[in-house]
């Protein structure tokens, strides 16, 4: 068991704590197929979760697995918060902690704040989105759900597709795909590309009609409307001419090919027509196994006892 | 003297010593004969009992045990492991890792509920085990067979069927295989 204290990006994790927490997924994949599925394990322990930025799925998925783990959640809602009558972050955090919370997941627009409150709190960080940065647990679904259909990551080419600049799950895929083997492939407009994805373990390949042949897993990114205000494409629909997954586009992926999103999609932009409910597309599978990482986040972190090593020798288990 | 890692009770990462072997492979196999007949004779036959082997020690044993009911009876009954982890009293106290998925295809409600182990010692891992057969349905009854008993209880629980009671010290090890029962002492692994 490797030790982990906080899970605020991908490189907190690394190849042996990624595979360890997949490993841990197919259990607590078992326990949710199950009549009643919750187990005791995280009983007495609070997760607080604090949304500075809004997200319906993310946060809900994160209550989901700490509940069927019977952990007690915590939900700081910023808009009817304090933080509107002017507390510092400092102080809401220090105010979490000292209520009692073991974990604190947290989502904030400002890159690197799950990095910054350690300094305030012992509480295990759980990082659910900093800005454009990172959002470490989106890769570790998107990793289990890849593993689920294929046995394994290594090896398997995967083309990301959009705005990769402005993406915390292309940052933190990148990352965890070629930690664990992927070969990774970038298509996006040059306006899109971050300037220093020539230092990224990737190959940045211009046309997606190229690319796709090559995908055994095509993940598309949320184009958000905004960038079009912003001038960084010309039209939504010619970012969906060059970009988006047309049904014609589509026949051109391999037959074991899968499709992937991390959701909300942009229907008629970054993917169209019917195209999420093809058999390969496992859209709908990244949202369950989002609830089954976070179950095996929140268990390696409060339950398994990383951190504890040199206890087990006492003669203490089984029986 | 035999070294090996893993699959002793307790769990250890360090390296097993055997310094004495207690059963050999032909007691191991009497031994799961007779369990088998005693399950059947406790129980009238097997048209109502499931086995759910504890993992990972009680499932090689699980599997024997089914198949010697197999054999005497002629039917196969339902076996099903079960990996008591996340119902562990001693979670956050040391580090507990659940080692195989739990795998129990059916329906317990109603059933004989035979829990198999190999080794019975302070009750701790039955006690997790019975929270978590209960998260399967409602058993008419739950039973214990054990391939050892080696003493040392910190709870009110008893087994049904035993392969044999071996008297231990606590910081003695045991080890059950499918073709030996050995006693030793961990040894801190130089790795």
């Amino acid at each position: 068991m490797t030790s982990t204290k906080h899970v605020r990006g991908v490189d907190d994790l690394g190849k042996d704590s990624i595979l360890e927490i997949l490993e841990l997924s197919n259990h607590f994949l078992e326990v949710s197929n199950r009549r009643i599925p919750k187990v005791p394990a995280l009983r007495g322990k609070t997760v607080a979760s604090l949304f500075f930025e809004d997200s319906t799925r993310t946060r809900l998925s994160f209550e989901k697995a700490a509940k069927r783990l019977s952990a007690d959640v915590m939900n700081f809602s910023v808009s009817s918060s304090s933080v509107k009558k002017g507390e510092s972050l400092r102080d809401t955090i220090e105010t979490i902690s000292s209520m009692g919370a073991e974990a604190i997941v947290v989502r904030h627009k400002s890159v690197g704040v799950p990095w910054m409150i350690t300094e305030w709190t012992d509480a295990s960080v759980v990082n659910a989105g900093d800005g454009a940065h990172e959002h470490p647990t989106q890769s570790l679904a998107d990793c289990y759900t890849i593993t689920r259909q294929f046995g394994s990551v290594e090896g398997k080419r995967i083309v990301i597709v959009g705005d990769i600049k402005h993406s915390r799950v292309a940052r933190s895929n990148v990352k965890a795909f070629s930690a664990l083997g992927a070969k990774v492939a970038l298509v996006a407009p040059p306006t899109l590309l971050p300037s220093s994805v020539d230092n990224w373990p990737v190959d940045v390949i211009e046309d997606l009609d190229v690319a796709i042949k090559e995908a055994d897993v095509l993940y598309l990114l949320r184009m958000q409307l905004e960038r079009q205000k912003e001038s960084l494409v010309p039209s939504l629909r010619e970012y969906t001419n060059f970009y988006g997954l047309t049904l014609d586009r589509s026949q051109k992926l391999q037959k074991s090919s899968i499709i992937m999103h991390p959701g909300p999609m942009n229907r008629g932009v970054e993917i169209t027509g019917d195209i999420p409910a093809f058999p390969n597309a496992l859209i709908t599978n990244q949202v369950g196994n989002g609830v089954i990482v976070r179950m095996a986040v929140l268990y390696h972190l409060l339950g398994s006892g990383v951190g504890l090593a040199g206890l087990h020798s006492e003669g203490e288990e089984d029986g | 003297m035999a070294v090996q890692e893993d699959g002793t009770t307790p769990h250890i990462r360090g390296v097993f010593v055997a310094r004495s072997e207690v059963m050999d492979s032909d007691d191991v196999r009497r031994a799961l004969w007779r369990m088998a007949h005693e399950i059947l004779e406790h129980n009238h036959g097997i048209s109502n009992v499931a086995l759910v082997g504890l993992q990972t020690g009680g499932v090689p044993l699980a599997r024997k045990l089914a198949e010697n009911l197999a054999e005497i009876e002629g039917s196969n009954i339902p076996v099903g492991y079960l990996d008591v982890a996340f119902y562990r009293d001693d979670i956050g106290l040391r580090p507990v890792s659940p080692r195989e998925p739990t795998e129990i295809p059916f329906d317990l409600s109603d059933k004989t509920v035979v829990l198999v182990d190999d080794v019975l010692f302070t009750g701790r891992t039955i006690r997790a085990a019975l929270d978590a057969v209960t998260d399967f349905g409602r058993p008419a009854s739950v039973q214990l067979a054990v391939m050892v008993d080696r003493g040392h209880r910190e709870l009110p629980i008893r087994p049904d069927f035993v392969g044999k009671n071996i008297p231990t010290r606590r910081d003695e090890l045991v080890d059950v295989r499918e073709n030996s029962v050995q006693i030793g002492e961990y040894k801190e692994s130089n790795e």
